[in-house]
């Protein structure tokens, strides 16, 4: 793998860019594997990237029924903040950020980190208590936030209308290094870094089977034919429940439409992401301009990336409310991603009832934060058997009642 | 925008009009249950790709409970029918054979 560099750029350039290669291979299927991730998005990418960085593992194929990134990871608004709860989340979450900082440099590929700060606003007295909690727990927890004024958001967002009648801005917790990232470019990091340590990625390859021998895996079948493995790591989002039933177990997710829209592009207005988890509804300015709005779920099961629209209507309307000039903005395109949900909003990363397979899921809505922190854990858990950041988010705590309850910390949107 | 007809006032009845109560026909278990009976009740869920039987709340309505049965891969309604029951009439499994054969949900097909 060739570095990207000022003088890479300069070298193609003296001759007419002839020289740039691809960014990853995309090779036939081998006969067998150490390890294989089902899943090419951020969390499956990024396992097979610590999996090789970390622990020498190189011997790795991700395998994706589609195109790389081109789930939830390509889906999302890009946010990325580690303001939670529970000392568990808290961990996890901060280790994701705090990769991001230095992931350009690391992957060498620039994945566009943008630490613009964060605020959640507290729209009732609820909130203001909530996130006061909040605000102490990441003090003990050592991920930097603080609880501001209204006037401080003022300063900070000058387009925000304190004094809604229905939803005053009463105050907000503020995220310093909380920002954003280019999600594309997070999956095309971790898949070049991969390829250039020889992993095999695998596109247009479903996984149809998993093939077990005496408890333990032994490899799966796809529509590229049969794959052995000596391991092998479920990170399919959505699609967990799916794939969990061709491996023999269950799980306890339900996959819910989760739906994100952005307006026009328009000159620079708002340089912080604002969350307003009491209207379900967040926004930030994109680079190229366009106003990024995420809403919230739907109610039922669904399989088909795309919501109800009224959801965009609920959404819309509330922040029209908080920030009144977006109120004649038009709206360019709207997507919706399959989010697998858990009952206490906490991820799964655990063993599974099949000896040699692993799951990566139940990130919910908010997995795109926490793509690093998740495969740096996921890989340590696949290697060693346990992760200090993973031990935590087991499947067993369902059964043993030890739920990390972000649904309740974190009002509704994640 | 998904509508379902509601099996007691007969109103075909739009999505705000509903509320989506989650997956259908649940063996409870409570104080006495084994963790593995009490697990399977609260947490595990069938979250199919396709067929899908759910409980739903015609809330902004005549107010009752019912069941639908609906396929989560198109968004397809098949059925709706009362809450008094704790396994799908054979009209509507008939229905869902018509358009799914060789369907299964749990132990029902």
């Amino acid at each position: 793998m060739k570095r990207y560099s000022a003088f890479a750029i300069a070298r193609e350039a003296a001759r007419y860019h002839t020289g740039w290669e691809r960014a990853w291979a995309s090779p036939q299927p081998k006969k067998k594997y150490d390890v294989i991730i089902v899943g090419a998005g951020g969390h499956g990418l990024a396992t097979a990237y610590y999996l090789g960085k970390n622990f020498g593992i190189t011997n790795v194929a991700v395998i994706e029924k589609g195109w790389l990134g081109g789930g939830n990871t390509g889906r999302n608004t890009t946010i990325i903040r580690s303001n939670y709860l529970q000392d568990p989340s808290a961990a996890i979450y901060e280790k994701a950020r705090s990769l991001y900082e230095t992931m350009s440099q690391d992957l060498n590929y620039n994945v566009m980190f943008s630490p613009r700060g964060l605020i959640m606003l507290a729209q009732t007295q609820h909130e203001v208590r909530g996130y006061l909690r909040t605000a102490h727990a990441n003090a003990l927890q050592g991920v930097a936030t603080e609880f501001i004024t209204p006037q401080q958001v003022k300063e900070l967002v000058p387009i925000i209308n304190l004094d809604g009648p229905r939803y005053p801005v009463l105050g907000g917790l503020l995220q310093k290094r909380g920002g954003t990232a280019r999600h594309d470019a997070v999956a095309w990091g971790y898949a070049r870094a991969c390829s250039g340590m020889g992993m095999d990625i695998i596109q247009q390859c479903e996984v149809t089977g998993v093939r077990r021998e005496g408890g333990r895996v032994v490899g799966v079948d796809t529509t590229k034919g049969s794959i052995d493995c000596d391991k092998l790591g479920i990170v399919v989002a959505g699609h967990s429940g799916v794939m969990a039933e061709k491996a023999g177990f269950r799980l306890p997710i339900e996959s819910l439409a989760l739906q994100a829209l952005v307006s026009e592009p328009i000159k620079p207005c708002m340089d912080v992401v604002v969350m307003a988890n009491t209207v379900h509804g967040y926004m930030s300015q994109s680079d190229k301009g366009e106003m990024v709005i995420g809403g919230g779920t739907d109610g039922f099961n669904n399989y088909t990336q795309r919501g109800s629209f009224h959801h965009i209507e609920e959404t819309i309307r509330a922040l029209i409310e908080t920030f009144p000039m977006i109120s004649r903005l038009k709206m360019l395109r709207q997507w919706g991603g399959i989010v697998d949900m858990t009952g206490d909003r906490s991820p799964i990363l655990s063993k599974t009832p099949v000896e040699g397979i692993f799951v990566n899921c139940g990130w919910g809505t908010g997995g795109f934060k926490a793509i690093p922190g998740s495969g740096w854990a996921m890989a340590e858990l696949m290697a060693k058997g346990h992760s200090p950041l993973a031990d935590e988010f087991g499947l067993n705590r369902f059964a043993e009642g030890r739920f990390i309850d972000e649904s309740v910390a974190a009002g509704v949107a994640h | 925008m998904l509508t379902l007809q509601c099996p007691y006032c007969g109103v075909m009845a739009e999505e705000t009009e509903l509320h989506a109560g989650g997956e259908a026909h649940l063996k409870r278990f409570g104080p006495g249950s084994s963790d593995e009976d009490f697990e399977t009740y609260m947490f595990m869920r069938e979250n199919p790709k396709g067929v899908h039987f759910e409980r739903w709340r015609h809330v902004n309505g005549c107010g009752k409970w019912f069941h639908a049965a609906r396929c989560t891969a198109t968004l397809e309604v098949f059925g709706t029918y009362s809450a008094q029951v704790s396994e799908p009439p054979q009209q509507i499994k008939d229905a869902i054979t018509a358009k799914r054969p060789g369907w299964s949900w749990r132990n029902f097909a």
